[in-house]
């Protein structure tokens, strides 16, 4: 129906118009959104591929040359240009993140809604999970994990392996907050309403609950999409990385593992380094500015009052 | 022959557990619980309207509550156009899915009633929507076009794609009753449809209620604690005070003839459209004591201004007045 539509493009200005008010969201934006179209454009944005080596005139390898014109950001230990890593490692750094990131708030914003909604054993189950997984700490558990796997050779490639497990152990803290909400969004009188037409659980919670918890949802993915990436240099940077499909964080152990430093490389090391800052701070940014702007609305509450009431206590009212 | 009632409530009861510490557990106190529904009767006749009127506390949305399933019964019997309420329908049983269809509750407050991120259209289409009805998009855009003008919203369309942040108090209850009425039901069970509502608007919103029920032969209990809209609206009155019915009978014979000292007293302190009809004001003693711990004997008696001895010791039951006309008072009983 057009109606559906116009009130969608109604929506969409109304946030639009809200969110330009805020510098901060905006430059997060333009961070988020610098990095995505620097991965997508990659091979608009360089002559060159990751894995082009870069010559004199002689035909041997420039290995840690400063920048120059013919790679802005010089050269890696084996004559790569490190503008062409960075910005095809972008492509794997971006996708790992995001599809971690997506995987563990679909599977804590899932499990938060039926702990939360059902309450009961589900719930219990589901929190005592939870604790556990809280209370080991995410780093080193993931990196037996990942290492463990990798042994396993299991012919799984291993950018799936650390987006896997990345998305399946990081969603304890979202399962946390949307179980919370969902515990005060099924008491509200709506919820209560659509059980008095005769809505299944189903519908309630596609129509009802799900609803409210969006804005909380997409705020959370936004920031979780930071911790995501950070993850994964971390791993990446800790030799867990895919070799053949090096995202910033495998530049980083490259960068350490052949002595970039004591060669004064600072053109790649420095890079990936600010890379996945800056995407990390993109992500807080918007993050935190879509949090406040859609939380005073989620925690708008009318309480019930019973305004009015006749009082037969022992004062006398004005009824 | 008598015709059946619509709805019927058998010694109804509704506790909440209190929930207990460890430390109580431990100790092996025993279980306490809200007593919010202890022992309600009634019958409602097809196309009438019985109002329920009593204190904030007293356990009027626990009944309604309890009534469309929304809270487990304790004790008790609903029944329904003659069938028992059950989880499933069956021989002589109404599955509560069947029962949703056929009823319709209006909550008090309308603020929190409708979902803010749904559109007025898709709040009032979601009963057909539940109970697979008016499936073609014409029907469903019809029928919630004539629910939303029955409900005095009008052009319907212009609120089709509206949220309920841009609507008033008294037009989010209009959307609450559209969506009520949309079924086409025959029971509606309104707990306090107004007392939220801005006074000005309060007389709109009713007016339309009594309207819609005179026009559509729709049986209706009608929750209040405000006397006064009783007489305006109601066949009959059941007067509520701590989980039971302490009186019911005609409006007229409640109003003109109260018998229990508490539908005396309420009475009393309600402004009276008729200044013939006012008397001393008669005003209670304590407050209401908590449904956990009931008094023994009369639950009344701890604030009742005639109580006596045996009021102590004595629940009084139901004294026939007139074929219409009951009331629980030893006062009564003799
Ligand atoms: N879900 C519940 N759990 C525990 N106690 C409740 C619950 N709902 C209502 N009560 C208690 O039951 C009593 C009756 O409440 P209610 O039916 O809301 O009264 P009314 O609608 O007449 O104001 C009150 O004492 C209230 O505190
Ligand atoms: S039984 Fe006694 S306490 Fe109860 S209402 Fe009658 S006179 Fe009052
Ligand atoms: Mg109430």
């Amino acid at each position: 129906m057009s109606d559906h539509w116009k009130l969608f493009l109604r929506n969409l200005n109304e946030f639009w118009k809200a969110f330009r008010r805020n510098k901060l969201g905006l430059v997060g934006g333009f961070l988020i959104l610098t990095a995505l179209l620097a991965a997508i454009f990659a091979p608009a944005l360089t002559p060159h591929s990751a894995v082009d080596i870069m010559r004199d005139s002689n035909g041997r390898a420039l290995t840690f040359a400063s920048p120059a014109m013919h790679s802005p950001l010089g050269t890696d230990d084996a004559g790569h240009d490190v503008w062409a890593l960075l910005i095809y490692g972008a492509r794997i750094s971006l996708m790992v993140g995001f599809l971690a990131g997506f995987i563990s708030m679909f599977v804590g914003s899932s499990l938060g809604i039926i702990a939360g909604y059902f309450g009961g054993a589900v719930d219990t189950l589901v929190m005592r999970v939870t604790d556990i997984l809280m209370v080991i700490p995410d780093l080193p558990l993931m990196l037996v994990l990942v290492a463990t796997i990798r042994q396993m050779d299991l012919k799984v490639s291993p950018l799936s392996v650390l987006i896997l497990v990345i998305g399946l152990l990081y969603w304890t803290s979202a399962a946390r907050l949307i179980r919370s909400q969902t515990l005060t969004i099924k008491e509200r009188q709506f919820v209560a309403r659509a059980r008095a037409i005769g809505a299944g659980h189903w519908h309630i919670v596609r129509k009802h609950i799900l609803p409210q918890l969006m804005p909380l949802i997409v705020t959370n993915t936004v920031l979780i999409l930071s911790t995501a990436i950070l993850i994964e240099s971390g791993l990446a940077f800790l030799g867990l990385g895919d070799p053949t499909q090096p995202s910033w964080g495998t530049m980083l152990n490259f960068a350490f593992s052949r002595s970039a430093i004591s060669n004064g490389a600072w053109w790649f090391y420095l890079p990936p380094g600010i890379a996945i800052l800056w995407v990390s701070l993109g992500c807080i940014l918007l993050g935190n500015v879509l949090e406040e702007m859609m939380n005073p609305r989620l925690a708008a509450h009318y309480l019930e009052g019973d305004k009015g009431m006749i009082a037969i206590t022992d004062k006398e009212t004005g009824l | 022959m008598t015709p059946n009632p619509i709805l019927e409530a058998r010694e109804l009861h509704t506790y909440f557990p209190v929930p207990q510490s460890l430390f109580e557990a431990l100790m092996r106190r025993p279980h306490l619980s809200v007593k919010a529904v202890d022992g309600v009767s009634f019958a409602l006749m097809r196309g009438e309207t019985l109002a329920i009127v009593g204190e904030s506390g007293c356990g009027k949305t626990t009944i309604a509550r309890t009534l469309i399933g929304l809270e487990a019964k304790t004790k008790g019997e609903i029944l329904f156009d003659g069938k028992e309420v059950a989880l499933r329908d069956g021989q002589t049983a109404i599955g509560l899915q069947h029962l949703r269809q056929r009823a319709q509750m209006i909550f008090q407050d309308p603020y929190e009633s409708l979902n803010p991120r749904a559109t007025i259209f898709d709040i009032v289409a979601e009963p057909l929507v539940v109970h697979g009805l008016a499936k073609s998009e014409r029907e469903r855009t019809a029928a919630v076009a004539t629910a939303l003008e029955d409900a005095g919203l009008r052009p319907a369309e212009h609120y089709f794609m509206r949220y309920p942040y841009e609507l008033s108090g008294g037009q989010r209850q209009r959307v609450v009753i559209a969506s009520a009425l949309v079924l086409q039901p025959e029971l509606l069970i309104a707990d306090e449809p107004v007392s939220m509502l801005d006074v000005s608007i309060r007389a709109e919103i009713l007016n339309l209620l009594r309207d819609l029920r005179q026009k559509r032969g729709i049986s209706v209990i009608f929750i209040t604690h405000d006397l006064s809209t009783v007489a305006y609206f109601a066949d009959r009155i059941a007067v509520m005070y701590l989980g039971r019915i302490v009186e019911i009978g005609l409006t007229r014979e409640v109003l003109r003839d109260p018998q229990h000292p508490y539908t005396k007293a309420l009475l009393s302190v309600a402004p009276a459209p008729n200044p013939r009809l006012r008397r001393k004001r008669v005003i209670l003693q304590g407050e209401t004591p908590n449904p956990i711990n009931l008094p023994n004997g009369c639950r009344f008696h701890p604030r009742c201004p005639v109580a006596f001895d045996q009021c102590k010791i004595k629940d009084p039951q139901p004294t026939v007045l007139s074929k219409t006309h009951q009331a629980a008072c030893l006062l009564l009983e003799k």
